[in-house]
C-alpha cells in the first residue's frame, strides 16, 4: 500500500481551480465588452438625440431647416409597410411551415427544400431588393410603392417565419398528437384545433423577430426606389363615402425610418445629425419594445402550457 | 378472409351458455415495421364485457399489437399489416384498406401509457372526441361529459372547477380524465396500453378499480409489464413472446396452471 501521494495532488488541483477561475473572469470580461459597447452606443445615441425627441418631432414632416424637420411620414411609411409585411408573411410563412413539418412527406426532395429554406434565411438582402425591383416594381407594375417594400420585406422574413413555425411545431409531444388522432381527428383536425394553437407562442415569437429585422431593413427598400423625402402622408385608409375603406394607400410611395435616418447622416450640417440620432433612438425603442412583446407572448403562452 | 385459428379458441364460451360475447379477434395478424417483422400470425380473441390483458417481455410486440386495434400504425410510414382483426357484430375487419382508421378510433377509443392530456381545460378535453364527432350542442356536451367524468370516477373531484386547465390536475387525475375523454365518445372496446405505469401505487390502484367497473360497459384489451396488474384485473391473458402468442388462457389458469413451459418461465420470473 503506497501512501496518498497528497502534496503533488493538491498542487495539481491548485492548478485545476486556478484555470477554472481565469475562465471565469475571461467569460465575464467577453460578455461586458459585448454588453457596454452597446450600451455605450445607446446611451450616445440617446444622449445626441434627446433634445429633438418632441412630440412635433413625431408629428412634423421632414423639411429643409432641421430644427423644423420630423419623421412623420417615415414611421406611418414604417408601420405601413410593416402591415403589409406581416399580412403577407404570416399566413405564407406558417402555411408552408405547417405543410412542410406536418403534410410533406419525408423524401429527399423536402430534405432538399429544407436545407433550401435555411440558406434563404443567410441571403443577403440587398439581393432581395433587386429581384423585387424587377419582380414587384417592374414586371407586377406595383410600382416604387408601399405594397412593393411590404412585399419584399415579406420574402426576406419569409425563411425566419417558416423556421420558427417548423420549431415551434416540433416542439409538440407526439403523444399529443396520437391523442387528437385516436379520438378521430382528422389531420388537418389536429393540425387546426391542437398543434397550431399550442405552438402559437413560438410562431408569433419567430414572426415577431422577423418584424423586428425586417424594421430595420434599409438595402432593399432603397433598391426597390424608396424616397428620400417625403412630405405627405398617403392616402387613408378609411374614407367617408361606401365602402369606407381604401387600399390606395398601397400605391402610394413611401419612406421608412431607416431611410430618413440614413437621409439625415449624409448631410453636412451638423444639425441634422441630431435628428439622425433621434430616428435611431425611435428606430431602436420599436426593435426593443417587439422584441420584448416576443418574450412576453411566448411567456403567457407557454406558462399555459405544460407536456 | 382468413380462417378463424380455431385451436386458440378452445376457451370460446358458448353464447347461450355464457355472456361473454365475442368483441373482436385477431386472425392470423401479422404485422411489419419496414423489414423488422414485429407480429407473427397472432390470433386472438377479445371477449365484449371483460378484461383482456397482453403480458410478455419488453419487445414482444404487445403494444404493436394493441396499437393495430386503432390503426395507429397507420400514422407512421413503412408499417405494413396482413391478416385480420374482425370486430363484432358487423364483422367487418378493421385493418381492411378500405375500411376508414378515423372510423375505427371513432369506434374503439385508447388510453395511452403517460396521461396526455390537451392543454385545454377539462371540460373541453373530454368533449373534444365529441366535437370531432359533430356534436356542438352546449347541454348535450354538458350531459355527456359529466356522464363521461363519472364514469371515470373523476367527476366529484373536478365538477367545480371543470374549466380549470387539466395540467393543474395530478398525474392519477390526468389518466382519469384521459379515460373520461376516451370514454365519452362511447367506445365498444377501449385500448390501454400500460396505463399505470407512470403512476404511483395509490393511482395505480384506483386505475384499475376503474378498469373493473369500466366492463361492464364496454370491451377492454390492456397492455401491461406488470403481471399482478393482469392478474388482478384480467379475465383472459395473453403471453406474448417475440411477436407470437405463446399461450392464451383464462387469466387464473394461466397464472396457476400454465400449459406452456414458457409462460411458466415468463411469470415466475425466470426470464423477461
Amino acid at each position: 500500500m503506497t501512501p496518498a501521494p497528497t502534496v503533488d495532488l493538491r498542487k495539481l488541483i491548485a492548478r485545476h481551480r486556478f484555470r477554472e477561475q481565469a475562465f471565469t473572469i475571461l467569460g465575464l470580461l467577453a460578455l461586458l465588452i459585448g454588453l457596454l459597447v452597446l450600451l455605450g452606443l445607446f446611451t450616445q445615441l440617446a444622449v445626441t438625440g434627446a433634445p429633438r425627441l418632441t412630440p412635433e418631432f413625431f408629428t412634423s414632416f421632414p423639411s429643409r431647416i432641421a430644427e423644423k424637420a420630423g419623421i412623420l411620414s417615415a414611421w406611418v411609411g414604417s408601420l405601413l409597410v410593416m402591415l403589409v409585411t406581416a399580412c403577407t408573411a404570416i399566413p405564407l410563412g406558417v402555411a408552408a411551415g405547417v405543410y412542410l413539418e406536418e403534410y410533406a412527406p419525408k423524401n429527399w426532395l423536402t430534405a432538399i427544400i429544407e436545407i433550401n429554406v435555411m440558406n434563404l434565411a443567410g441571403v443577403p438582402s440587398i439581393i432581395y431588393g433587386l429581384l423585387a425591383l424587377g419582380l414587384f416594381v417592374y414586371q407586377f407594375g406595383f410600382g416604387q410603392s408601399i405594397l412593393s417594400a411590404g412585399l419584399t420585406l415579406a420574402l426576406l422574413i419569409l425563411p425566419i417565419v417558416i423556421v420558427a413555425t417548423r420549431e415551434a411545431l416540433r416542439a409538440v409531444p407526439g403523444s399529443i398528437r396520437e391523442a387528437a388522432y385516436a379520438l378521430g381527428a382528422t389531420r388537418w383536425q389536429m393540425v387546426s384545433q391542437h398543434i397550431v394553437p399550442y405552438s402559437a407562442g413560438g410562431i408569433m415569437t419567430g414572426v415577431i423577430i422577423g418584424l423586428s429585422r425586417a424594421i430595420g431593413e434599409t438595402a432593399p427598400i432603397i433598391t426597390i426606389g424608396a424616397l428620400t423625402f417625403i412630405a405627405f402622408l398617403p392616402t387613408p385608409p378609411v374614407t367617408g363615402e361606401f365602402p369606407f375603406l381604401s387600399f390606395e394607400w398601397l400605391k402610394d410611395p413611401f419612406t421608412v425610418l431607416p431611410i430618413q435616418m440614413f437621409n439625415w447622416t449624409s448631410r453636412p450640417e451638423e444639425a441634422f445629425q441630431l435628428n439622425a440620432a433621434a430616428a435611431g433612438v425611435v428606430l431602436l425603442v420599436m426593435t426593443l419594445a417587439m422584441n420584448a412583446l416576443a418574450i412576453w407572448l411566448r411567456y403567457r403562452i407557454r406558462r399555459k402550457i405544460k407536456w | 378472409m382468413v380462417e378463424l385459428a380455431v385451436n386458440m379458441f378452445d376457451a370460446k364460451p358458448l353464447s347461450e351458455t355464457a355472456p361473454a360475447a365475442l368483441k373482436a379477434e385477431a386472425r392470423d395478424l401479422n404485422f411489419h415495421y419496414g423489414s423488422f417483422h414485429a407480429l407473427k400470425n397472432i390470433s386472438l380473441p377479445v371477449f365484449d364485457h371483460s378484461i383482456t390483458a397482453l403480458i410478455g417481455p419488453s419487445g414482444c410486440g404487445k403494444s404493436t399489437f394493441l396499437r393495430c386495434f386503432n390503426r395507429m400504425h397507420d400514422l407512421y410510414p413503412g408499417n405494413r399489416y396482413a391478416g385480420g382483426i374482425v370486430l363484432h357484430p358487423d364483422n367487418v375487419n378493421i385493418l381492411d384498406s378500405h375500411v376508414d382508421p378515423i372510423e375505427v378510433r371513432m369506434r374503439i377509443s385508447m388510453v395511452f401509457q403517460k396521461p396526455n392530456p390537451f392543454p385545454k381545460s377539462i371540460f373541453e378535453n373530454v368533449a373534444y372526441g365529441l366535437k370531432v364527432r359533430g356534436i356542438t350542442r352546449r347541454d348535450q356536451l354538458e350531459a355527456k361529459v359529466e356522464q363521461a367524468l363519472r364514469g371515470a370516477a373523476l367527476w366529484t373531484e373536478v365538477k367545480d372547477r371543470l374549466h380549470e386547465l387539466a395540467s393543474n390536475l395530478s398525474g392519477g387525475q390526468q389518466q382519469r380524465l384521459c379515460i373520461a375523454r376516451a370514454l365519452a365518445i362511447d367506445p365498444e372496446l377501449v385500448l390501454f396500453d400500460e396505463p399505470t405505469s407512470a403512476l404511483d401505487p395509490i393511482a395505480t390502484a384506483s386505475i384499475e378499480e376503474l378498469m373493473l367497473e369500466l366492463k361492464e360497459q364496454v370491451a377492454i384489451l390492456i397492455v401491461t409489464h406488470n403481471m399482478q396488474q393482469a392478474a388482478r384485473v384480467s379475465d383472459h391473458t395473453a403471453f406474448l413472446y417475440m411477436g407470437e402468442v405463446i399461450e392464451f388462457n383464462d387469466t387464473k389458469k394461466l397464472f396457476t396452471m400454465p400449459d406452456k413451459k414458457q409462460t411458466e418461465d415468463y411469470i415466475t420470473g425466470r426470464f423477461g
